[in-house]
């Protein structure tokens, strides 16, 4: 093991007592701290399991500003109909009660890389040893013109779970007779790349019953995208005529919007819309630039074998924010990730075992009632990245029993992880 | 005891280490019905064959897992029929050996036919009730493996439970370590040699669902014993 001398600084007791017993090299303050900001699939799995394989050892602290954590796995199905609001969103009363988190609802404003500090909006100072930052993605601003922020309210991404995705769905419902739904999709990489076909697929699935006039459009600026055979065979078996995919050969990738007046231009030419999905272009969650660890490209470059910051061995990126190599970002993945984050920051913490780092990833995508699809790998830290050792993808074709089993599978796993997350 | 049946298996393994479908050349339908006798009470098989304590047994060549209408099968057995598994004269052959080593949690209340004649003959026989014998492939191309029961010496490993409480924060997941078992099996509190020999059933690639092939196929022997060590006791 390397002992980092940073820890060392502060007091030469620490020292000694690290000689005779190398479990506590906290320094002056006793326990070591780990702050945590973000408690999403990264983030709270990265804390419980500090906390849990930490034994009492580790200080562990989680900045998240919301009190309840809307997945965004699963949003889509609610999108559907198939899954009530209530069943996606998940507190923090465990972490905090059962495993001695110290729980903050706050936004982290700062990060002072060499105080060791992470500032809160609410005012307060954390200071800690290892940072760990999960705070997922934000848009990159002017990704596509015509839209930003502010126009959420009109044309919502609902690609952050909560209330935008209760507005999407409440304008669906909305919908007039035969209107169109349209959807911007993004261009690589972005969280979640079976998302937006998914989505599209559950609101098709609405529609089918509710309006089976209405059509859908997706505009794309990406020339394929993930699981497109699978997408592609179930929408013409359960949608067949309503949904058109207007990728960058069509000009879906010369595309601009009108929120005020719910029009998209595609190519130069104007189409008015009913509903309208923007999900812009994405980047690391703003706290990751503020801290300093990102890339020209918006993502926080990291060592695959301990998910440490290529910037700063002290900060820890998972999930979305991180640029780790071939894992697609998603909260499977973040899930993996922080397991082996964790293991790398207790082994540097209080000298625990440190295992080779294994990761895995499986993404689940539902087009209809019971017609679940999946897509999967797993993966080792090699000296440049995350690499993928192994996958497997659902085949066209299959029958309907496998398919049911699947979507069955996925309701097992959408329970697995959350109960892995939040305790 | 378990000491010595894995010396009992590994004289076993060492006398029939012959592919499946070598034996298969000379299996003999005659002897075959004499084997049946040990299924004879729980599985009918022939003209106006019904369903007993076990399905009936006609048409079984081709035939999907756990899809006879109105038979009680296991979970088991139902989902491994969803995730593809077809009896053909390989899955058939590897069932027979070890039931569980296909089906963990089957009812099929057998311990194996370790003799691969046997299991020839016996096949054998359940070939003559099955539509067209003669256009029931031997064995797919695709199939790996024929030695298909677990390595005694594998079985014998001791595993780490640290290791395996490690190693288990990649199916935590899926699998829902409380033992809760929606859409995805439990894996809790399982026996460690059952563990063992589904997990290295999946590493053979001989059970079917690809995410567990996947999770398997990179798992060395002492990983998968530490899980199963592991496993056998969390939360007791
Ligand atoms: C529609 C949709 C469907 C999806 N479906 C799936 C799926 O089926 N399977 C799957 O595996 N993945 C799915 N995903 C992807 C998955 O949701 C993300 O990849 C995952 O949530 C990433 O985890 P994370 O920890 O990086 O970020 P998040 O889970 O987004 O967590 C980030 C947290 O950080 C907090 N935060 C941000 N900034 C700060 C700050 N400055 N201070 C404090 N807290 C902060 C946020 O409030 C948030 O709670 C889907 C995504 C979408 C949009």
């Amino acid at each position: 093991m390397k002992l980092n001398r940073r820890n060392f600084i502060g007091s030469a007791a620490a020292v000694s007592a690290t000689l005779s017993a190398p479990m506590v090299m906290g320094g002056s303050h006793g326990r070591p701290r780990v702050v945590v900001i973000g408690g999403g699939a990264g983030g709270a799995t990265a804390a419980r399991y500090l906390a849990k394989d930490g034994k009492g050892m580790i200080d562990v602290t989680l900045v998240e500003p919301t009190r309840t954590y809307y997945t965004c796995f699963f949003s889509n199905l609610y999108i559907g109909g198939f899954r009530e609001f209530s069943s996606i969103g998940h507190t923090y009363g465990k972490l905090a009660a059962d495993y001695g988190i110290n729980v903050i609802h706050d936004w982290a404003i700062g990060v002072d890389r060499d105080a060791k500090t992470v500032t809160l909006a609410g005012g307060g100072t954390l200071p800690y040893d290892r940072l760990v930052l999960s705070p997922g993605i934000d848009f990159k601003e002017g990704a596509v013109p015509g839209w930003d922020v502010t126009a959420q309210q009109k044309m919502p991404h609902a690609y952050k779970a909560g209330s935008q995705t209760q507005l999407l769905k409440s304008q669906l419902e909305a919908m007039p007779q035969g209107g169109t739904f349209c959807m911007v999709a993004p261009p690589n990489p972005f969280r979640c790349p079976p998302g937006p076909y998914e989505r599209v697929s559950m609101v098709a699935h609405h529609l089918k019953a509710n309006n089976p006039t209405a059509k859908i459009l997706i505009v794309d600026p990406k020339p394929k995208f993930s699981k497109q055979a699978l997408f592609q065979e179930g929408w013409s078996n359960h949608y067949d005529g309503m949904i058109e995919w207007i990728g960058p050969d069509f000009g879906g990738d010369k595309v601009e919007v009108r929120p005020d007046m719910m029009e998209v231009v595609i190519d130069g030419e104007v189409t008015k819309v009913d509903v309208c999905n923007v999900i812009p272009a994405m980047k690391a969650g703003k706290i990751a630039e503020i801290a300093g660890v990102t890339n020209e490209a918006g993502w926080a470059p990291v060592h695959a074998a301990t998910m440490a910051s290529k910037v700063d061995q002290n900060i820890h990126v998972l999930g979305d924010a991180s640029h780790q190599g071939d894992m697609p970002k998603s909260g499977f993945a973040a899930n993996s990730q922080a397991k082996v984050a964790a293991m790398a920051i207790r082994g540097a913490l209080t000298g625990s075992k440190v295992f080779p780092a294994k990761f895995t990833n499986t993404c689940w995508s539902l087009i209809e009632t019971n017609d679940g699809i999946k897509v999967g790998a797993s993966y080792e830290a090699t000296d440049e990245k995350i690499a993928k050792t192994d996958g497997f993808i659902s085949k066209t074709g299959e029958d309907a029993a496998l398919r049911k089993v699947t979507f069955e599978e996925s309701v097992g796993w959408y329970d697995g992880i959350t109960s892995d997350m939040f305790g | 005891m378990i000491e010595l049946r894995h010396v009992l298996l590994s004289v076993i393994v060492a006398c029939f280490a012959q592919s499946a479908a070598a034996n298969h050349a000379d299996a003999d339908a005659k002897r075959g019905e004499r084997v049946f006798k040990k299924c004879r009470s729980c599985h009918k098989v022939g003209e106006g064959a019904t369903n007993r304590v076990g399905p009936q047994l006609n048409l079984l060549f081709q035939r999907v897992a756990g899809s006879i209408e109105g038979f009680k099968y296991s979970e088991s057995m139902l989902r491994a029929g969803a995730d593809g598994l077809v009896w053909d004269h390989n899955t058939l052959d590897t069932y027979l050996e070890n039931p569980k080593s296909l089906i963990s949690k089957t009812r099929m209340n057998f311990r194996g036919l370790k003799d691969a004649g046997d299991r020839a003959n016996v096949m054998a026989y359940l070939r003559q009730f099955s539509d067209n014998p003669a256009n029931i492939p031997e064995a797919s191309p695709t199939t790996v493996g024929t030695d298909h029961e677990v390595d005694p010496a594998i079985l014998a490993l001791q595993g780490d439970p640290e290791y395996g409480e490690y190693l288990s924060s990649e199916c935590v997941s899926c699998h829902q370590i409380d033992g809760a078992d929606s859409g995805i099996p439990s894996i809790t509190n399982w026996p460690a040699e059952d563990f063992v020999i589904a997990m290295h059933a999946y590493k053979d690639k001989k059970r079917v669902h690809p995410v567990m092939q996947m999770m398997a196929g990179r798992l060395s022997a002492e990983e998968i014993a530490g899980l199963a060590a592991y496993f056998e006791k969390v939360g007791q």
